[in-house]
């Protein structure tokens, strides 16, 4: 593996290597220098693309043994490649086991859980930094107090409030999707808040007051004007609630009990491990079709993804 | 646009209680279902709680510490606390160490050498623990899985057949593996971050004085990176605490007669399991507290930093 990147690399390296490097490091430094550390850093390169082959590879053996026929499969074969791909696997987990159903059923709550708990925290994070009034501090050490729950500590509470409420609305109550998404914006919106908070605190006061002078209302400024400026953060909190909401296993696997047509992905997979032989190549399929929107959302959100944390760590 | 001075005379009286228009949604939802929940938590497990309670077979009975006396009294549950303890730290400590590692090795490489592992490593970072917890299970089969074969291949015949998850450390290893894959990226990605927001003219003044490597990276890079690092810390502690989903499906369910329990399945199990809903209770509400002593420390990291709330 080492020997082809080293083959690869310096074809491709002064296309991008050069354009990109020398603002960053050659103009500062004497030209002797970059000689005497090229090795080194040959050294640096070589390791992190190892290390991103060790990486990538558990990511890679999934979409393999998916594509992989059912009979290499279950011989075993390790080869780390396959001449005939077949979408076997795929069609099995769809078309038998119904995929697509719980497919839905977890985009609609990852959905509704995004926009829910994006919105509330924003609103919450504007009167928390944009506000001074007495419980302010009380309130965000509290949200930060959340955040350290054990959500599944609460899930024994929560599966007899969750009865009760499908007492009075069924939608929100046991093996309704409902019941998923209020209990995920209540453990999304902790965070988001805390994520929030250092990008509307950095929009500038003046601009505030500018829209104020311009006659706008305080909701219409926090509306028109703060949104679209604290957009980044958004992006980045709603990866956060998107992503531990479609992950959850253990609230779908608890309060989801009956209803098999309302049960999410995790718990279609787990069905597939079974005790003596599990059907490896369902497993994998199911995974991919698992990983793919949550890696679709990654790369969309990436660009933010570090200016997003940036926010949160400065706070 | 004659209205400024009668405007803000009255937006000024609305603003008192304006920030309770902006706060309430938010705050409904956490009250009912974060903060009602925890109260219930408290209570429950004071109660003698179980199946028979549920049904209303028999009247609920208060019992006051009972619970945690048992608990406390269980050398199953000491056991199952020293497994999350190590876990954790274990997971802790790698995490940290991998990450901190590639997040310094990050700063020296060719920008698309770099974009590489970035890549890479959001690829590991976004994959469900679901999916994650499926695929090394996989590789880690004990007779279709890639490792054996390979040791087996490299011949270490022993490990034809040999099964990850059969001995105690060794399933907890497997998953801590899993986890530190999924984990490592947030640590690395925000160190980097950390790292290269340092400004560049303060390492290069130091250089300037003479200043090695090693000195710039202990007496300037590292001070400046400590809130950074004080975050990522408790953050993974955090996370790493509260490990379910990763145990659950590669033990399949806490391992063999329970031997890979952490708290959070243990309570788990115990309630949902064996009914046990008041002594499951107890087990969430201590969890609960150590994880709140872990918070007030990170609190108090973040004063001294001189964060302001």
């Amino acid at each position: 593996m080492s020997v082809r990147h080293d083959e690869s690399g310096p074809a491709v390296a002064p296309a991008t290597g050069a354009a990109a490097r020398p603002p960053a490091g050659a103009s500062d430094r004497p030209a002797a220098a970059p000689r005497r550390r090229r090795p080194r850093r040959w050294l640096a390169d070589v390791c992190a693309l190892l290390v991103a082959v060790v990486v990538a590879f558990p990511l890679y053996w999934m979409v393999l043994s998916a594509l992989r026929p059912r009979a290499e499969l279950e011989a075993g074969d390790a080869t780390p490649f396959t001449l005939s791909p077949s979408l076997d696997s795929f069609e099995r987990v769809v078309l038998v086991d119904g995929f697509g159903r719980y497919l839905v059923n977890s985009l609609l709550v990852a959905g509704a859980v995004v926009v829910l708990s994006t919105l509330c925290a924003f609103l919450a994070a504007v009167a928390l930094t944009r506000y001074r009034f007495r419980t302010r501090s009380t309130l965000l050490v509290m949200v930060l107090v959340a955040q350290m729950v054990p959500i599944e500590a609460l899930t024994i509470p929560l599966f007899f409030l969750l009865r009760n409420i499908g007492g009075a609305v069924p939608a929100l109550g046991l093996n309704h999707l409902g019941s998923l998404i209020i209990v995920h914006m209540a453990f999304s919106i902790p965070f988001a808040i805390w994520m929030l908070r250092g990008f509307v605190a950095a929009v500038p006061q003046s601009v505030e007051e500018a829209a104020k002078l311009d006659g706008a209302s305080s909701f219409t400024f926090v509306r028109r004007i703060l949104f679209p400026l604290v957009a980044p953060g958004v992006a980045a909190c709603s990866i956060f609630s998107f992503i531990t909401t479609w992950n959850d296993f253990l609230f779908a696997k608890t309060f989801i009990i009956s209803a098999q047509e309302n049960q999410t992905l995790p718990i279609a997979i787990l069905t597939f491990f079974k005790p003596d032989e599990n059907d490896w190549g369902g497993i994998m399929a199911g995974s991919v079709l698992m990983t793919i929107p949550v890696l679709i959302f990654f790369v969309i959100v990436q660009r933010h993804l570090i200016s997003g944390l940036g926010g949160a760590v400065k706070g | 646009m004659g209205r400024p001075a009668a405007a803000t005379r009255p937006g000024r009286r609305r603003g008192r209680f304006e920030h309770w228009f902006y706060l309430s949604p938010a705050l409904v939802v956490l009250a009912a279902l974060l903060v009602y929940p925890l109260y219930q938590l408290v209570l429950v497990s004071l109660y003698d709680y179980r199946q028979a309670q549920v049904s209303g077979a028999q009247p609920l009975r208060f019992i006051g510490f009972d619970n945690y006396a048992t608990l406390l009294g269980d050398p199953r549950f000491w056991g199952v606390l020293g497994n999350t303890v190590v876990f954790a730290a274990a997971c802790v400590v790698g995490t940290l160490l991998v990450g901190g590692a590639l997040a310094v090795l990050a700063t020296r490489l060719r920008p698309w050498v770099r974009t590489v592992l970035f890549l890479t490593a959001l690829g590991a970072w976004a994959t469900p623990a679901v999916t994650g917890s499926a695929v090394w299970l996989f590789l880690f089969d004990p007779t279709l899985g890639l490792v054996n074969q390979v040791l087996v291949g490299v011949g270490l015949e022993g490990f034809a057949g040999h099964s990850w998850t059969y001995e105690k450390w060794s399933a907890f290893g497997l998953v801590g593996a899993e986890v530190i894959w999924c984990s490592f990226p947030f640590v690395m990605v925000t160190l980097y971050a950390g790292i290269t927001s340092i400004p560049e003219e303060v390492v290069e003044a130091a250089r300037l004085d003479g200043a090695s490597t090693l000195r710039i990276a202990h007496s300037i890079m590292l001070p400046m990176l400590r809130p950074v690092l004080a975050i990522v810390t408790i953050q993974s502690i955090i996370w790493d605490f509260k490990i379910f989903t990763q145990i659950y499906i590669m033990t399949g369910g806490g391992g063999i007669s329970g031997q890979n329990m952490v708290l959070n399945v243990y309570g788990y199990q115990q309630a949902f399991a064996a009914s046990q809903y008041g002594l499951g209770s107890a087990i969430g509400v201590i969890t609960s507290l150590l994880l709140l002593a872990i918070t007030l420390v990170y609190l108090r990291a973040l004063r001294r930093n001189g964060e302001v709330l």
